[in-house]
């Protein structure tokens, strides 16, 4: 069975400030409701990757892509395209969890209000649907209207990813989501990633290979901006078809 | 004396030194908060409220016209002097950031906030006053808003600032304009340092007597007109302190009583906000 095609970079180059040369010509497919993971030594350009699937780097001057990346057939690097209606269909969760000075309410239905939905039943509806899904629910059903800078790290981070969720993107960004937290709370974001790839398609930057090992689908290593190798999780941890790929999966650097 | 008996005196010398500096600052900062204390509660009385000035040379009468100018002068120059500033730090802190447009009109407001705040009044005299041909409260206000303009506008853009990028993105991530990201996530991220900001600013303008002068003037009968001269505490305690009467001096004393505890209660409130937001 192929898996169904998300998302698609053709040729994608990415400069910072116009002149540093951050992504070689990267070519990789992202399949639909799977976990990608992207891995490689520090500067290699993952991150640099990941943002450009939601155009963040849209916000600071002087930044130029080639290429392109194709979601549903449609260049999303085009001029043209809404940049408003492109990050409420792909949602990005940081390093840092992100809660905003809030309530954990207030916090969910953020995207939701953006969308135009004011009316209270269905906010609460839904809002309890997106705490749901992020198995966030049952610590904080009883305090809603608390600020969301009362919950521990791991579960703020929980709550932005249900923030991310409550408004149905197709793809989610994960930008190192755990290095900030201890070992439980890694543990709980990495079983929710496993469980809502059923419902959308996640790209993850981890500097963990345990954790890309665990629970993405497909990997792509990157060194100095470049793909050295792309392809299921599996054999690019145990048997890659490059030296380099293998050398750092196995700790030889990075 | 040996080289650790000389590193004591030494440290002696340094520390009798600095605190007889801070004791010699502090003495005339309580002599004069006393002086205040002391002489302004006896002039306290009821009368001072609820009664506009008798007239000269005869006792009795109050401020009842000053305070209420004053709070319409303060008011006004606020409704203007706040929005100016917090937009206006907001463009530096956030439209123009990193901009050399922003550094350039960063280092021109610190200028303004020292400038002497008589300059201000005599600019506005030049600009409002000779031109309309009359004192108002409108130039008063106007001046006093002139001082506050860039004590809002450069403690917006530093809250701001301090507001961590990352917030930012989170907001844009989920797809809100960049106006929705400021109005709903970073002022309120900045919430109670522009708060702080603005009732600092209050204080600072509550106290100028010089701009005052020249703009608004004195008015010794009750006015809610701000086009005409308007009475303010400030110019009345300039006033009835340089008057030859002592129920003159009395009132002046109490109402610089009243203003000094004002603006210290303005000002402590602002510092237990940042305490308790930053505990």
């Amino acid at each position: 069975m192929t898996a169904m095609v998300e998302m698609e970079t053709r040729g994608l180059n990415f400069f910072y400030a116009g002149t540093v040369h951050a992504l070689k010509n990267i070519n990789l497919t992202i399949a639909r409701n799977k976990v990608t993971a992207l891995i490689g030594p520090s500067g290699c350009g993952k991150t640099t990757l990941l943002r450009c699937f939601n155009r963040m780097h849209d916000l600071y001057p002087k930044h130029r892509y080639e290429g392109e990346i194709l979601m549903q057939g449609k260049n999303i690097l085009a001029p043209d395209v809404d940049l408003i209606d492109l990050r409420s269909r792909i949602g990005m969760v940081f390093q840092k969890p992100t809660p905003f000075p809030m309530t954990i309410f207030d916090n969910v239905a953020y995207g939701l209000r953006l969308k135009g939905i004011k009316k209270k039943q269905e906010l609460s509806e839904l809002v309890e649907r997106a705490l749901k899904h992020a198995a966030l629910w049952d610590e904080v059903k009883d305090k809603l209207f608390a600020s969301a800078y009362d919950l521990s790290g791991g579960q703020q981070q929980r709550l932005v990813i249900a923030r991310a969720l409550a408004v149905e993107p197709e793809v989610l960004l994960f930008d190192e989501p755990t290095s900030a937290l201890d070992p439980i709370s890694t543990a709980k974001i990495e079983d929710l990633v496993m469980q809502l790839k059923k419902d959308v398609t996640i790209i993850i930057v981890t500097h963990n290979m345990q954790q890309a090992a665990r629970i993405s689908d497909e990997t792509g290593f990157l060194m100095l901006g470049e793909i050295i190798e792309f392809g299921a999780t599996e054999k690019i941890f145990t048997a890659p078809s490059e030296k380099l790929t293998e050398d750092y999966v196995t700790g030889r650097f990075g | 004396m040996n080289i650790r008996q000389k590193r004591k005196a030494e440290s002696w010398i340094a520390l009798f030194c600095s605190s007889l500096a801070a004791l010699f600052g502090l003495f005339w900062l309580v002599f004069i908060l006393t002086d205040v204390l002391i002489h302004g509660i006896s002039g306290l009385n009821l009368s001072l409220f609820f009664n506009d000035p008798a007239p000269a040379g005869v006792d009795g009468g109050g401020l009842r016209n000053a305070f209420v100018g004053q709070l319409m002068i303060i008011g006004v120059a606020a409704c203007i002097g706040v929005p100016v500033g917090v937009l206006g730090g907001t463009f530096l802190a956030e439209y123009a950031r990193g901009r050399s447009l922003a550094r350039v009109i960063s280092v021109l407001a610190d200028i303004m906030v020292s400038v002497p705040s008589i300059i201000i009044g005599t600019f506005v005299y030049a600009v409002m006053v000779k031109p309309l041909g009359h004192f108002s409260g409108w130039a008063g206000a106007v001046a006093l808003a002139l001082i506050m303009i860039p004590v809002v506008l450069r403690t917006t853009e530093d809250m701001l600032s301090l507001v961590p990028w990352t917030l930012r993105e989170a907001a844009f991530a989920l797809g809100a304009p960049y106006y929705k990201v400021i109005t709903q996530v970073v002022y309120r991220g900045a919430a109670t340092g522009i708060l702080t900001g603005i009732l600092l600013s209050i204080a600072r303008v509550a106290g100028e007597t010089a701009p005052l002068l020249f703009t608004s003037f004195n008015n010794a009968f009750f006015s809610v007109n701000m086009n005409g001269p308007m009475p303010s505490l400030t110019v009345s305690i300039f006033q009835y302190a340089m008057g030859p009467y002592e129920d003159w001096h009395a009132q002046a004393w109490a109402a610089a009583f009243i203003i000094t505890v004002v603006i210290l209660v303005v000002t402590i409130t602002s510092r237990l906000i940042i305490r308790w937001r930053y505990k």
